[in-house]
C-alpha cells in the first residue's frame, strides 16, 4: 500500500482538528483555574482554524481517502462548515453560563471537540466502521457532556438514561450493520450500493438490517417511536450541553442517513419510504401535540425538534434530489433556530437561576425588547412563519413531497404544523403581553448578545433570501 | 415622471423601513419623536400612492407599473410586483388609513409608542405587498407576515381578554391559509411557475379545481369574514386597539375579497361556478343572519365587527353571484355581471372608509369613557355636538343612505342580484332594513335622549386632531358617494378582463 492509495491530504480538517484538540488538552492541564479563557480560546482557534482548512481543501469534487472508508465530497463540505460555525456559536454561548456555574473547565471543550471530530468522520464516512467509528466518538463525549455537572442530580439521571438508550441504539445500528454486511460481502458504502443493485432478487435479510439500521438512526435523530431520551436528556442536561446536543448533531445525523440509506441502499427506496413515512407522520404527530402540555422550555424545543425531525424525514422520503436537498435546507435552518432558542434560555440564565421555565419569559419585551424581537424570530421560525427563513424550510419539504404525489403526506405536515403554532405563539405571548416577574437585568457578555443578535438576524436575512443557500443544497446532490 | 420609478416598491418598502427606524428611535428623550416620524413615513406612503391613481391608465387591464426580478431561483419564484384597477384603488386605501391610524394613536397609546407606531407602518407596507404581489409565494409571504404585527398589536396593546382573542385570530387566519401554500405548490407543479398571471391561464380539471378552491376558500373565507367562519372577528375587534381595529375592518379584511379576484375566480372558473351556490348562502347568511346578531349587542364594537361581516357579505356575493347572472338567459351580456363585480369592489373601498370611520368614532368615546357598552351611554348630542353630527353621518353611511359612499356598492350588488335570482335580492335587501336597525337603535340610545349620567355629562368634544380625522374621512365618503365614476373607470377595464376570463370554461 503506498501512500498515495490513502491521499491523506483531503483529511486535513480533521487532521488539524485532531492536532489542536490533542494540543488542548494538554495545554489544559497547566493552566489555573484564572487562565481557563485560554482553554476557551484554543477550542474556538481549533474551530475556526478547522473552518478555514475545510474552505481552502474545498474542490467541488468527489474524493476518497483511506482505500475508500473516508469520502470528500461537497456535502461533507457544506455540512462540516455548519458543524464548525454552529459549535463555535455553542461555545460563545456556554462561557457565562459555565462561569456562573463554576463548571468552566477544560473538559467541556476538550468533549466538545472530540465530539465534533466525530460529526466530522460521520458527515465523511464511506465505510460502515468509519460511521460507527465517528458515531461514538460524538456519543461518548456527548455522555459525558450530559453528566457535566457532577452535582446536579437531574444531570447524572439524564446522562444515564442517555448512555443506556444510547448505548442500545448503537447496538441496533452495528446489529443491522453486520447483517448487510453478511447479505453484501462488503463494509464499503459503494461496494454495498453496487453489491444490491446487482442482486437481481430482494434478499430478505437485506430489509432486515434495513430495518435495524432505521431504528438505530431514528434513535439517534429522535424520531418517534424512538423518542423518549429525548425531552428528558434536554431537560436534564446543562443548558449549554443541551444546545450542543441539539443542534450539531442533527446535521452528523442527517449526513449518517444519506450516508445509508441514499448512498448504500439508494435501491431499497421503496422499502425504506414506507418505514420514514411511519416515522415522520407520528414525529409530527408526538412531537407538535405534546409540546403544547409542556411548561419547561427546554421540554417543549425537545418536543419541537422531535416535531422538525418529521418534518426532515418528510424530504428524506421524497427520495428525490429535491427533496434530499429540502430535507438539507431544513437541518441546517434548523440548527440555526434552535440553537438561537436555547441560546435565549443561556442568555437570560445567570448564577443560581436556569431560567428554563416558559414562565421566566414572562415580560421580556419590558426588559429587553431587543431580544425579546430576536427570540420572536425564532419562534416564527420554527413555526414556519414568513418572513423568517423556517417558512422556506417548510415551503421547500412540502414541495418536494407534493412533486412525489403524496399531497395527502404534505397536508399531513401542514395540519400538523397548525397545531404546532400554538405553543410558538405561547412563548411570544409570554414575552410580550405579560408583565415581567424577573426584573433582572441582563447581564450577559457582549460577545453573547452580539453573537445571538447575529444568529436572529442571519433567520430573517435567510428568510428574505434563502436563494443562495436553498441552491446551494440543491447543488451538493448528484442523484 | 413617475412611470420610471420603481413606484410599487417605494410604497412597500418606505413603511416597512420607516417603521424600523421608529423601533430604533424608541421612547427615549423627546417623546413625541416616534410619532413624529410615524407621520412623515405615514403621509410619504400616502403621497407616493397617488402618482399611482393620476399616472394610472384606465383603459386596459394589463399590470401596471410592474417590476419583476427574479428572487429565488430553485423555485423559479419573482420578486414580481404590478397593479391592475381592482387592486390599485385598495393600495390607495391602505395608505390612506394608515395615516388616519397614525394620528388617531397620537395622544392615546402610552405604552411603547414607538412600537406602537412601527408595527402599523410595517403592516402598511405588508398590506400594500399583498394588494400588488403578482407571484404566488411572494404574495403568500406577505399574507402570513402580515399576521405577525397584527397579533403583536391586538395582544400588547389590547383589552383584557387580549390574549385569547390574538391567538384565535392568527391560528384562525393560519389554518385558512396553510392549505392554500399547498394549493399553490400544487398548482407549481402543474404549470412551472408560480406567477399568479400564468396560474390564471393554467388548465386544471374539474376535480383538481374543486380542492384548489376548497383551499382558497378556507383561506379567503377566513379573512373576509364569511359565515360561519366568522367568529374571530367580533373577538379580535372587541379586543384590539382603536387602530387595530380600524385597519382589521378597514384592510386586513378586504384582503380576504381581493383573494377571491386575484386567486379563486380566474384560477378555478369551473369550480367557483360550480360551488357559487355554497358561497351565495354563506354570503346572505353573513348579511341577514349576522345582521340580526348586530342588533343585540352590547357592546358598540361588537356591533360594529358583525355590521362588518354583514356589509362583507355583499361582496363575496356581487363576486359569485356573476355565475348566476349568465345562468339566467335573459341576460346573456357581460353587463349585469360588471355591476356585480364593480359593485362588490366599491363596496370594498366604501367600507374602508365607513367601519374606519365608526371604529374611530367608538374610539372617541372610549378614550374619554372608557366603556363601550352602550347601556353607559345616553345623551352624548348635549356635551358632544359636533362629534355627535359627525357620527351620525357615519352611522347614514353604514346604513347605505344616498348619497354616502355605502349606498353604491350595495344598490349595485343589490341590482346585479335581481338579474341572478329575485330572491337573492330580496335577501340581500332587508339589509337595507336590518342594518339601519341595528344602527339607528344603537344612536339613538347612545347619542340622543337625556344626558344618561355624569361621566356623560362631563364630556368633552372633538380635540382638534380628532376634527381632523373624522373630517378627512367624511370627505371620503362623500366623495365616494356622489361621484364614484373615477373609482368605477379606473377598474373598468381589469373588471371587464376578468370577467372574460372567467367565462370561459378552463376543461
Amino acid at each position: 500500500m503506498t501512500l498515495d492509495a490513502l491521499n491523506i491530504s483531503i483529511a486535513r480538517p480533521e487532521i488539524f482538528l485532531l492536532s489542536m484538540t490533542c494540543l488542548l488538552l494538554v495545554v489544559d492541564v497547566f493552566l489555573k483555574q484564572s487562565q481557563r479563557n485560554a482553554s476557551y480560546l484554543i477550542a474556538q482557534i481549533s474551530l475556526i482554524g478547522s473552518l478555514v482548512v475545510i474552505w481552502m481543501n474545498m474542490s467541488g469534487q468527489r474524493a476518497e481517502a483511506f482505500n475508500g472508508t473516508f469520502v470528500v465530497d461537497p456535502l461533507a463540505d457544506i455540512l462540516k462548515i455548519f458543524i464548525c460555525a454552529v459549535v463555535a456559536l455553542v461555545f460563545v454561548y456556554s462561557r457565562d453560563y459555565l462561569k456562573d456555574r463554576n463548571i468552566f473547565k477544560g473538559e467541556f471543550y476538550v468533549l466538545g471537540l472530540f465530539g465534533v471530530l466525530g460529526m466530522m468522520l460521520m458527515v465523511s464516512s464511506n465505510h460502515m466502521l468509519t460511521l460507527y467509528l465517528g458515531l461514538e466518538l460524538l456519543s461518548l463525549s456527548m455522555y459525558a457532556m450530559v453528566a457535566f455537572n457532577r452535582e446536579s442530580g437531574t444531570s447524572a439521571e439524564a446522562a444515564m438514561k442517555y448512555f443506556i438508550l444510547g448505548a442500545i441504539a448503537s447496538g441496533m445500528l452495528l446489529y443491522g450493520m453486520s447483517i448487510v454486511y453478511g447479505v453484501t460481502g462488503s463494509m464499503n458504502i459503494t461496494e454495498i450500493a453496487a453489491a444490491i443493485s446487482t442482486q437481481g432478487e430482494m434478499h430478505i435479510g437485506l430489509i432486515f438490517g434495513l430495518v435495524f439500521l432505521i431504528v438505530g438512526l431514528s434513535f439517534k435523530l429522535g424520531a418517534v417511536p424512538f423518542h423518549m431520551w429525548v425531552p428528558d436528556v434536554y431537560h436534564g442536561a446543562p443548558t449549554t450541553v443541551t444546545s450542543y446536543i441539539a443542534s450539531a448533531p442533527k446535521i452528523a445525523g442527517f449526513a449518517i442517513m444519506i450516508r445509508l440509506l441514499v448512498e448504500a441502499m439508494g435501491s431499497l427506496q421503496n422499502e425504506w419510504q414506507g418505514m420514514l413515512m411511519i416515522l415522520a407522520v407520528l414525529s409530527l404527530a408526538v412531537g407538535n401535540i405534546i409540546a403544547i402540555a409542556q411548561t419547561n422550555l427546554k421540554r417543549m424545543l425537545a418536543y419541537s425538534t422531535i416535531s422538525h425531525v418529521g418534518f426532515i424525514l418528510l424530504g428524506l422520503l421524497a427520495g428525490t434530489k429535491a427533496g434530499y436537498s429540502s430535507a438539507m435546507f431544513y437541518i441546517l435552518v434548523y440548527s440555526l433556530m434552535t440553537l438561537g432558542g436555547f441560546g435565549i434560555i443561556l442568555l437570560l440564565a445567570r448564577a443560581g437561576f436556569e431560567s428554563e421555565e416558559l414562565k421566566n419569559l414572562k415580560g421580556l419585551n419590558k426588559r429587553s425588547p431587543w431580544f425579546a424581537f430576536i427570540m420572536l424570530i425564532f419562534m416564527f421560525s420554527m413555526a414556519g412563519v414568513p418572513p423568517t427563513v423556517g417558512f422556506w424550510a417548510k415551503l421547500s419539504v412540502l414541495s418536494a413531497v407534493v412533486e412525489i404525489k403524496m399531497l395527502w403526506l404534505a397536508l399531513i405536515g401542514v395540519f400538523f404544523s397548525i397545531i404546532g403554532i400554538y405553543y410558538y405563539l405561547r412563548v411570544i405571548k409570554l414575552m410580550y403581553f405579560d408583565e415581567p416577574v424577573e426584573t433582572a437585568q441582563i447581564d450577559s457578555s457582549a460577545g453573547m448578545q452580539i453573537a445571538l443578535s447575529f444568529n436572529g438576524l442571519i433567520i430573517l436575512f435567510l428568510g428574505i433570501y434563502p436563494g443562495a443557500l436553498m441552491s446551494l443544497c440543491f447543488s451538493v446532490f448528484a442523484v | 415622471m413617475f412611470a420610471e420609478w420603481p413606484l410599487l416598491s417605494l410604497l412597500v418598502w418606505t413603511p416597512i423601513l420607516g417603521g424600523l427606524v421608529v423601533l430604533l428611535a424608541g421612547d427615549h428623550g423627546a417623546a413625541l419623536g416616534a410619532k413624529r416620524l410615524a407621520l412623515i413615513f405615514s403621509v410619504a406612503t400616502f403621497v407616493l400612492s397617488i402618482p399611482l391613481f393620476t399616472e394610472f391608465d384606465s383603459s386596459t387591464a394589463a399590470m401596471q407599473f410592474v417590476e419583476v426580478y427574479p428572487w429565488i431561483s430553485s423555485f423559479n419564484i419573482h420578486y414580481h410586483f404590478g397593479v391592475d384597477g381592482i387592486s390599485m384603488p385598495l393600495i390607495i386605501l391602505t395608505a390612506f388609513i394608515t395615516v388616519v391610524v397614525v394620528i388617531a394613536g397620537w395622544e392615546v397609546i402610552k405604552e411603547k409608542p414607538s412600537q406602537y407606531m412601527a408595527a402599523f407602518l410595517i403592516m402598511e407596507g405588508l398590506m400594500i405587498a399583498v394588494f400588488s404581489a403578482l407571484d404566488a409565494v411572494f404574495f403568500y409571504v406577505f399574507w402570513e407576515g402580515m399576521l405577525i404585527p397584527m397579533f403583536i398589536i391586538i395582544g400588547v396593546w389590547g383589552g383584557p381578554n387580549r390574549v385569547y382573542a390574538t391567538i384565535k385570530f392568527f391560528i384562525y387566519t393560519f389554518i385558512g391559509s396553510v392549505f392554500m401554500l399547498v394549493a399553490m405548490i400544487y398548482m407549481y407543479y402543474q404549470s412551472g411557475s408560480f406567477n399568479i398571471l400564468d396560474l390564471h391561464n393554467l388548465k386544471l380539471n374539474m376535480n383538481e379545481q374543486f380542492w384548489i378552491f376548497l383551499a382558497f376558500l378556507m383561506a379567503f373565507a377566513v379573512k373576509v369574514p364569511m359565515w360561519p367562519v366568522h367568529t374571530w372577528l367580533p373577538d379580535a375587534h372587541v379586543e384590539a386597539p382603536t387602530g387595530g381595529s380600524v385597519i382589521l375592518a378597514a384592510i386586513m379584511l378586504k384582503i380576504g375579497g381581493y383573494g377571491f379576484i386575484r386567486f379563486s375566480l380566474p384560477i378555478t372558473p369551473d369550480a367557483s361556478h360550480m360551488l357559487d351556490w355554497l358561497v351565495i348562502l354563506m354570503s346572505l347568511t353573513a348579511v341577514v343572519y349576522i345582521g340580526f346578531v348586530a342588533l343585540v349587542q352590547n357592546d358598540m364594537k361588537k356591533l360594529v365587527a358583525y355590521s362588518s361581516i354583514s356589509h362583507m357579505g355583499f361582496v363575496t356575493l356581487g363576486l359569485f353571484v356573476v355565475f348566476m347572472i349568465w345562468e339566467n338567459p335573459a341576460n346573456s351580456h357581460i353587463t349585469g355581471a360588471v355591476l356585480a363585480v364593480e359593485g362588490a369592489i366599491i363596496q370594498m373601498v366604501s367600507h374602508g372608509f365607513i367601519s374606519a370611520a365608526m371604529f374611530l368614532a367608538i374610539g372617541v368615546l372610549y378614550d374619554r369613557m372608557h366603556s363601550r357598552n352602550i347601556s353607559d351611554y345616553g345623551g352624548v348630542v348635549n356635551t358632544m355636538p359636533v362629534f355627535t353630527a359627525f357620527a351620525v353621518f357615519f352611522a347614514m353611511a353604514n346604513v347605505g343612505l344616498p348619497g354616502t359612499s355605502g349606498f353604491v356598492g350595495e344598490f349595485m350588488v343589490i341590482l346585479a342580484a335581481f338579474k341572478a335570482n329575485f330572491w337573492f335580492a330580496f335577501l340581500a335587501a332587508l339589509t337595507l332594513i336590518i342594518g339601519a336597525a341595528y344602527t339607528l337603535w344603537m344612536v339613538k340610545r347612545v347619542y340622543f335622549g337625556e344626558v344618561a349620567n355624569d361621566n356623560v355629562a362631563k364630556l368633552n368634544d372633538l380635540s382638534g386632531r380628532e376634527t381632523l380625522i373624522m373630517t378627512l374621512l367624511a370627505i371620503a365618503v362623500l366623495i365616494l358617494g356622489l361621484w364614484p365614476a373615477p373609482l368605477i373607470d379606473v377598474m373598468h377595464a381589469s373588471v371587464n378582463n376578468l370577467l372574460h376570463h372567467i367565462a370561459v370554461s378552463k376543461l
